[in-house]
């Protein structure tokens, strides 16, 4: 078997664990989803809801009904949005994270490779002074002030884009840059990293020495090597992207799932938080996964 | 193929942000990448995709923001005042809410006869009133809506309110299995008949109140919890819901059968949620939002600078911040110590410092004014009298005092500093060393509901425009008291309030019991109480008026046209 097949039989046994190690994480902390500031209107009522959601039912065998129905695929019901369940937030919520995040993606790469390969070849001159200078910007200044700070010029000073909601392309400008941005400095110093190693290791001497152009040097035989930590980092930073920025969309206001990474446990939404973890494993499984298959495609050496 | 794609998108060109995909296509597909690049495209056209697919969303006629996205719109088990927002304009009860004071106007019910002694309702519902779907709404509906609400089963939070109704009370606390034995009948189609357990005052204004607006018996059937999930769902209030995306907004459309559709004008209303004050204000000064409804979305730094503004109108509201006494350990076991501890606090130097919104200042738990009210002063600032105090329980100059806790949750500013500003002023005027403790949410109601802290900050939010909805917390058996502190004296007199016949003399007795609470046995010492505040142009929307108990209905707001 190879062993990229043992990995993706390994998923199961490890979301399985995640969902173990959470459940009873959640349950252990202070605090339950009806807890509020006003009392219940009486221990009978009380007690009709705790037997609603099988709260009156040792903890066991609320986990073991837990772990049926997500084999099924039911994810239950949100404790706090009581008119929806898991399954139907995380329908009308993932797609929106999905697009945000597949764009900001494309600005991370389209803008961090290019940036990362100029500092590089231009390495010491004004380009890549300019190029350090903007990816250090990037990953210093926190999204939280990024965000507001592009709404206040582009959207309350010159009125380009709409300063929050989700809605159609214009709307998306905005908090696709605010988050890609950051992750595109990122890939502009992993790109300009590698581009610096490579540029010094004999196989692009001897490419050199055949007598290539230097076009053709750097886009075969430097690029391509230089691009294995970039790949690396693109697993974990798509399933970050994908699943969606609190921060982000809590600025621009947008109906993702970033919002319920974070309230979801403050209201103690056991079930949407048990989704959250699931749906956020199943992502950074595959993707790592993903990541490592591309790289053993693209570098030759790790094949072997 | 991904040149093709990206020059036949109009829209991929037109953002700018895939300008450099263009190039860096053809460099990747050179690189024998291309597989990969396709993947990555793929994923980019899909994005675009599902973006180009959002076509641009019609401004509505009116734009609220709401505050946080609701966590239940159904009117008999909802809590939170954004809920209850989106539900009033959905639903409506026997009477509504006066838009320009909170008072109770006819709704469903056209007219309503009081029996002498105050204890039966006879209410006449409009022929014409219909569900949004056409059904007529009718009585046996109404008995049916309310026997819902009382079942514990349902577990309907506010059942409590149902107290005042014949066997509602034993109804909702499960001594009494029959719900048909509530205290409410239909005499035939168009009459509703309800036997009250003692006069109240405020009925009236309880029939404005969600938990009483009747719920569409046949929905509710049918679908069970999730009616309210029903396409079309059937609606009695002035809109109906066309549309609802979580954390987004929902849209909602007049509803023609609404029996006062004349009056409702503005045709089309988007209600935003979101728990951003920032992003909130940024709409509205936008002009993307014409209504912040919610106090709560309102950036609290600002409050007192966008409070001065002609478009944010503040008004007093029925809310109040106490502090509660843990009255089953020491050293707050004896009231003298809590005595001393109401009289060390200059209430009025964390209003106008801290809170900077013009709240009043008052050692009551009642606001001043709630349903014609006038609480006793409490334990006014007199440091003097309250080191008195504290050498009487012994401790003079606070020696021996043991160390102690205030609890507050996090969240807000305004929650810190207040406890910091009471560490100071009980270090000053008692010589007491206080610890702070800030709890996240839930653990702070956990520990406050398991007696689990010395000193604590409390809230609350009147449900009706009555002092007995603040003070019926207190009783010995409420779920609300918190403090440990029973006394027979106070729940003999809240039951001699609800049994007096005569307005005056009921609030009387009222403030006998208040005194007691907050002058005599202080379990628990107030603060402030609260101001509300909301947003809205008056050059752009009409038909809203600042109250006091916070309610804007739907059927008066429009949209002024320029």
């Amino acid at each position: 078997m190879r062993p990229w097949m043992a990995r993706l039989a390994l998923i199961p046994v490890l979301l399985w664990m995640v969902a173990t190690l959470s459940f009873f994480l959640l349950r252990a902390v202070p605090g339950g989803p009806f807890d509020r500031e006003r009392a219940p209107a009486s221990r009978e009522a009380e007690a009709a809801l705790k037997a609603r959601y099988h709260w009156d039912e040792p903890l066991w065998r609320q986990y073991e009904r837990y772990l049926g129905n997500v084999i099924r695929g039911d994810l239950g019901p949100s404790l706090k949005y009581r008119d929806h369940s898991v399954n139907d937030l995380l329908g009308q919520t993932v797609p929106v994270s999905l697009s945000l995040g597949a764009m900001a993606f494309g600005v991370a790469i389209g803008l961090g490779i290019p940036l990362g390969a100029l500092g590089a070849l231009k390495r010491g001159g004004w380009a890549d002074h300019a190029a350090a200078g903007l990816t250090l910007v990037g990953v210093c200044v926190p999204v939280f002030v990024l965000g507001p700070l592009l709404v206040l010029v582009f959207g309350l000073w010159l009125g380009w884009f709409p300063v929050a909601l989700w809605g159609p392309w214009q709307n998306a400008v905005l908090p696709t840059l605010t988050l890609g941005l950051y992750f595109a400095a990122r890939v502009a110093r992993w790109m300009r990293e590698g581009m610096l190693e490579v540029l010094r290791s004999p196989h692009v001497q001897t490419a050199r020495a055949k007598g290539l152009s230097e076009t053709a040097v750097i886009l075969r035989h430097v690029v391509p090597v230089a691009l294995v930590p970039v790949i690396s980092y693109t697993g974990p930073m798509l399933a970050d992207l994908l699943t969606g920025s609190f921060v982000v969309e809590n600025v621009f206001q947008i109906p993702g799932t970033g919002a319920f990474f974070i309230n979801s446990f403050f209201s103690r939404d056991y079930t949407m938080m048990m989704g959250m973890v699931l749906f956020y494993s199943v992502l950074l499984q595959v993707l790592n996964l993903m990541s490592d298959l591309l790289l053993r495609w693209v570098d030759p050496r790790i094949r072997s | 193929m991904i040149h093709s794609l990206v020059q036949q998108n109009a829209l991929v060109r037109k953002t700018g942000v895939f300008c450099c995909l263009h190039w860096w296509a053809g460099l990747f597909e050179s690189l024998r990448l291309g597989l990969s690049v396709r993947a990555l495209g793929g994923v980019l056209i899909v994005g675009v995709w599902v973006l180009a697919g959002c076509s641009p969303l019609e401004r509505a006629d009116l734009v609220l923001h709401n505050g946080p996205e609701p966590e239940t719109i159904d009117p008999q088990i909802l809590t939170g005042q954004a809920d209850g927002r989106i539900a009033s304009a959905l639903f409506e009860g026997l009477t509504r809410f006066n838009p320009t004071n909170g008072t109770a106007m006819p709704g469903l019910a056209s007219h309503w006869e009081i029996s002498s002694d105050g204890l039966t309702y006879l209410f006449f519902l409009r022929p014409e009133a219909r569900w949004s779907t056409g059904e007529p709404i009718e009585a046996n509906e109404v008995v049916w809506s309310w026997r819902r609400a009382v079942t514990p089963a349902t577990a309907a939070d506010y059942a409590s309110q149902f107290f005042c109704i014949r066997k509602g009370r034993a109804i909702v606390n499960g001594e009494l299995r029959d719900a048909s034995q509530l205290g409410a009948e239909a005499l035939d189609a168009h009459t509703v008949r309800v036997h009250l357990e003692n006069p109240t005052p405020y009925f009236l204004e309880l029939m404005a109140s969600r938990v009483f607006f009747p719920v569409p018996q046949r929905a509710v059937e049918r679908w069970g919890d999730h009616w309210i999930r029903a396409e079309p769902l059937p609606c009695s209030g002035p809109y109906q819901l066309l549309s609802w995306r979580v954390n987004d907004r929902f849209r909602l459309r007049r509803n023609p059968q609404y029996w006062d559709a004349a009056q409702v004008t503005a045709e089309r209303i988007d209600i935003l949620s979101g728990d951003n004050p920032s992003t909130a204000l940024n709409l509205f000064l936008n002009g993307e939002v014409d209504l912040i409804s919610d106090r709560k979305i309102i950036p609290g730094e600002l409050g007192p600078e966008l409070a001065a503004r002609p478009d944010f109108h503040r008004f007093d509201y029925l809310g109040q911040d106490f502090i509660r006494f843990n009255t089953t350990r020491k050293p707050f076991q004896d009231a003298r110590v809590r005595r001393a501890v109401a009289m060390a606090l200059d209430r009025s130097r964390i209003t106008a410092h801290i809170t900077r919104m013009g709240e009043r200042p008052s050692a009551a738990v009642t606001p001043a004014g709630t349903g014609g009210y006038q609480p006793p002063a409490g334990l006014s600032y007199d440091p003097a009298t309250a080191r008195r105090l504290l050498a009487e329980a012994g401790y003079p100059e606070g020696r021996g005092f043991p160390a102690i806790e205030y609890t507050f949750n996090v969240g807000s500013r305004i929650y810190e500093q207040t406890g910091v500003e009471i560490q100071s002023m009980l270090r000053e005027h008692l010589g007491i060393r206080v610890e702070l403790r800030p709890l996240e949410w839930k653990t702070y109601l956990t520990e406050m509901s398991a007696l689990n802290y010395d000193f604590i900050r409390g809230s609350w939010v009147g449900d009706y425009d009555d002092p007995m909805t603040f003070l019926d917390c207190f009783l010995s058996d409420s779920g609300n008291n918190r403090t440990g502190w029973k006394d027979i004296r106070y729940d003999r007199l809240l039951q001699a309030a609800a049994a007096e016949a005569d307005p005056q003399r009921r609030l009387g007795i009222l403030r006998e019991a208040e005194t007691l609470l907050v002058v005599e046995a202080v379990p628990v010492t107030g603060l402030y109480s609260h101001v509300g505040l909301y947003a809205a142009d008056p050059r752009k929307v009409g038909g809203i008026w600042p109250n006091r108990m916070d309610e804007h209905p739907f059927f008066s707001m429009r949209r002024i046209r320029p």
